[in-house]
């Protein structure tokens, strides 16, 4: 399908363009909505290749809610341009030297990549064995009945990180005035109410 | 030639065609919900409500839009030309292109997709960015604010909406929309919908869509008493109309969800000769018009929330609750033996 391709090929470039914009704007939040722009498209790559539960799920988690948070941080930033762009000269060896070093890192997982024969075969016989189901279903398979306990840990992991985050930054303030539901909603009239006759002339 | 015109040309001028079917009758449907939500509030508040342009005032949206569409469009010294004018783009184009999933009857959807209701999900999560970056691109404090109340307030209110998305999936097993309708099929007619066994998820997605499209009591991000307009101020013309038009067909969308998740999409309430001969579509409209009413009702009868009170009833009541619903959910159905295959 020629369509197909020329969509391919769109959504790439368009995909690699935004990236190098997220690290070229000069304005975060600029490269806030770059950030959102590759997202997308590689939303569409996935949907190239026929992964449309990924693809969604790339948009719920990422655009709807990590960039935001992005966003969020990025906006209140109080940010003087001219002061940022001063420092680029000074800090341009140490940075290309770090990005030099995660190359060639990268370099050498990839060139030493090797799948285990065992992963490969549970692979193709899942993805054999149910071509006709649909894609939401096919990585239900894989991930509670193949990878099950692979996945539980890493939502462990997760739920521990989300924890340790909590408490790391989470402040008690004293004699900080809270609204209590409970305690507003558990009045009742005779704790907080009291009928006087009031003589004239007299006064409560 | 011909085989270009047959395998690519024709089926995108049938789509564009198909497009058009929907989005027309979809803004005409929201010029009217203003007129509907006029009439309603003045009936409540003893008014008579717009009653001046053509017979019984149906022609005053056309007058407000036409009012609209001659006014200058004023953009703020200091704002973000580009973002400023993208960003009532973004919030009208996001209310529209949801529409593609929506099975209006049997057969009767642009795009039958098996990942429909993540769709639906992904696209109404997309909203936020609309108001955001109006806020951010205003370069004003009070639009600032406004965008920042209702960024918090859609991320929060997203999270009890999927779960109870979650929980409906777990019921009729699909993520295909109309398969979701179908699933609410039987003899009982409307005793089959999922809004029965799922009562409570059902109030609470409806409190939350009522938080998803900053519609009282949680309009916040533009609590006129405190933010003048909120997110909103700075925008005239047609920019402002398409934000309203936005929300407005927001409303129209999440009454819609509403309405297939839970109150059986097209499906007649009883399987009675006299309710089957109308057609499905004409059942989904009232159904969605019902909803309608309820939104507008809940505006002329509630007062609004506090900020705080808001971000407590989203994170501290609807979450935990919706979160023990669908454990509740899935027991249920492991332990019966019920899971849909």
């Amino acid at each position: 399908m020629i369509i197909s391709t020329i969509a391919f090929y769109l959504f790439a470039a368009m995909t690699i363009a935004s990236a190098f914009m997220v690290i070229s704007a000069k304005n975060p939040v600029h490269a806030v909505l770059y950030l959102i722009l590759a997202f997308f498209n590689s939303a569409a790559l996935f949907v190239l290749l026929g992964a449309e539960f990924l693809a969604m799920i790339l948009v719920v988690v990422y655009v709807g809610a990590v960039a935001v948070l992005f966003m969020f941080v990025v906006m209140m930033l109080d940010i003087n341009f001219t002061q940022l762009r001063q420092g680029f000269l000074q800090y341009l060896p140490i940075g290309g030297l770090i990005g030099i070093i995660l190359m060639l890192e990268l370099i050498f997982v990839v060139s030493g990549w090797a799948l285990s024969p065992d992963a490969m075969s549970i692979g193709a016989s899942t993805a054999s064995a149910s071509s006709d189901l649909t894609n939401t279903e096919q990585l239900g398979h894989i991930i509670y009945t193949n990878y099950a306990f692979l996945f539980q840990t890493a939502g462990m992991i997760l739920l521990v990180a989300m924890i340790g985050a909590i408490v790391l930054t989470h402040r008690q303030r004293p004699g900080v005035r809270k609204q209590i539901i409970a305690k507003q909603v558990g009045r009742r009239p005779e704790d907080s109410m009291a009928v006087r006759k009031v003589e004239p002339g007299q006064g409560v | 030639m011909v085989e270009f015109w047959d395998i690519y040309l024709l089926p995108a001028l049938i789509i564009i065609g198909e497009i058009l079917l929907i989005v027309v009758p979809l803004l005409v449907a929201v010029a009217y919900l203003t007129l509907y939500e006029r009439k309603v509030m003045a009936v409540m508040q003893l008014r008579k409500g717009p009653n001046v342009v053509g017979p019984f005032g149906l022609l005053q949206p056309l007058a407000d839009g036409a009012k609209l569409f001659f006014k200058e469009t004023v953009v703020p010294y200091g704002a973000n030309k580009v973002l400023f004018l993208l960003a009532p783009m973004v919030t009208f184009i996001l209310s529209l292109i949801a529409w593609a999933v929506i099975p209006f009857g049997e057969n009767m959807v642009l795009a039958n997709i098996n990942v429909g209701v993540l769709y639906l999900f992904a696209i109404s999560s997309l909203g936020v960015y609309g108001i955001i970056v109006a806020g951010w691109a205003s370069n004003s404090r009070y639009p600032f604010l406004g965008a920042l109340r209702s960024a918090a307030q859609m991320v929060s209110y997203e999270v009890s909406i999927g779960f109870v998305l979650v929980t409906v999936l777990l019921c009729s097993g699909t993520l295909n929309l109309s398969g979701i309708v179908e699933s609410q099929k039987g003899s009982l007619g409307l005793l089959n919908w999922w809004f029965i066994p799922l009562f409570p998820m059902f109030i609470i997605f409806f409190v939350s869509i009522l938080a998803e499209t900053n519609r009282h009591p949680f309009d916040l991000p533009e609590a006129e008493a405190e933010l003048v307009a909120g997110y909103q101020t700075e925008y005239s013309s047609m920019a402002f109309a398409l934000f309203f038009l936005g929300e407005y067909a927001n409303m129209i969308l999440m009454s819609g969800i509403c309405t297939i998740l839970f109150l059986g999409g097209w499906l007649p309430p009883a399987d009675i000769a006299i309710f089957t001969w109308i057609p499905g579509v004409i059942w989904f409209g009232i159904k969605i018009a019902v909803l309608l009413f309820v939104f507008i009702w809940v505006r002329a009868t509630l007062p609004r929330y506090r900020y705080d009170q808001l971000m407590r009833l989203g994170w501290k009541v609807f979450l935990p609750f919706s979160l023990l619903w669908v454990v509740a959910t899935a027991g249920f159905l492991v332990y019966f033996d019920k899971i849909p295959a």
